[in-house]
């Protein structure tokens, strides 16, 4: 990952979207900065109030943070890939 | 040893069978997802599976893992294919082997749920009549959703 830092205080993430969630949003990829200590839900809140496709959104989708699955309350870090993950269908 | 991949090129069965043969080993259980040319009612042309691929292929790793120890043997061989596919192809090829047929099943069993419950992969489906839909899919069952809260 070549991420650069934040601001002091702010962390930088990247926000990865796929399949329905992409289209739905028209982004596949999105750099976010963030106040220290931010939870992933209170990062799906933020996207959500941005409106449009990203008030489309499911409320509370399956997110994945460095490329295991997560839970809400997960504190995020500088650096970090989150991706939220639509309902799959592999097999 | 176990092996996985997520990939592109087109699967042939028997080198996952090779992988896992070993002479003790009287079971090798080989499970085959292929395309099909209906799903509801709707005719379908081909199908196109798209991968958050860096974790798809850490999160097959670890259902193999898992696969490997409820088995009882490391002859754990998995493969998921991306990209489009017609009727008929192979999208995903599973071989276990095992010196008893009933581990051999188990392992093999495990891994295709495990994918159909949380691998991040998604299907585009194409049909006859030209028009094109995600399919809806399953929430994923994680072990993060099913474990107890706790701080990390």
């Amino acid at each position: 990952m070549s991420l650069r830092r934040g601001p002091p205080g702010r962390l930088k993430v990247t926000v990865l979207l796929f399949a329905s969630y992409r289209e739905l949003v028209g982004v596949e990829s999105l750099a976010v900065s963030l106040p220290q200590s931010t939870t992933v839900g209170t990062l799906l809140a933020e996207l959500r109030r941005r409106g449009g496709g990203w008030a489309r959104l499911p409320t509370a989708p399956a997110v994945a943070v460095n490329r295991s699955y997560s839970r809400d309350t997960t504190e995020l870090a500088d650096g970090d890939e989150v991706a939220l993950i639509p309902p799959v269908a592999g097999g | 040893m176990p092996w996985w991949e997520v990939t592109t090129d087109p699967i042939d069965p028997a080198v996952l069978q090779r992988r896992v043969a070993m002479p003790g080993n009287g079971a090798v259980s080989l499970f085959l997802g292929t395309v099909r040319n209906v799903n509801e009612g709707r005719g379908v042309r081909a199908v196109e599976y798209e991968a958050y691929g860096e974790m798809a292929s850490e999160e097959l790793g670890r259902i193999v893992a898992e696969a490997a120890a409820l088995a009882g043997t490391d002859r754990v061989a998995a493969v998921h294919r991306v990209g489009r596919l017609g009727v008929g192809e192979a999208s995903v090829a599973i071989a276990v082997s095992s010196p008893h047929r009933a581990d051999a099943f188990a392992g093999a069993r495990h891994v295709i749920e495990e994918i159909k419950r949380r691998l991040p992969i998604w299907k585009r489906e194409h049909y006859v009549d030209g028009r094109s839909e995600w399919l809806s899919g399953t929430e994923p069952t994680t072990a993060a959703a099913r474990a107890p809260e706790a701080p990390l």
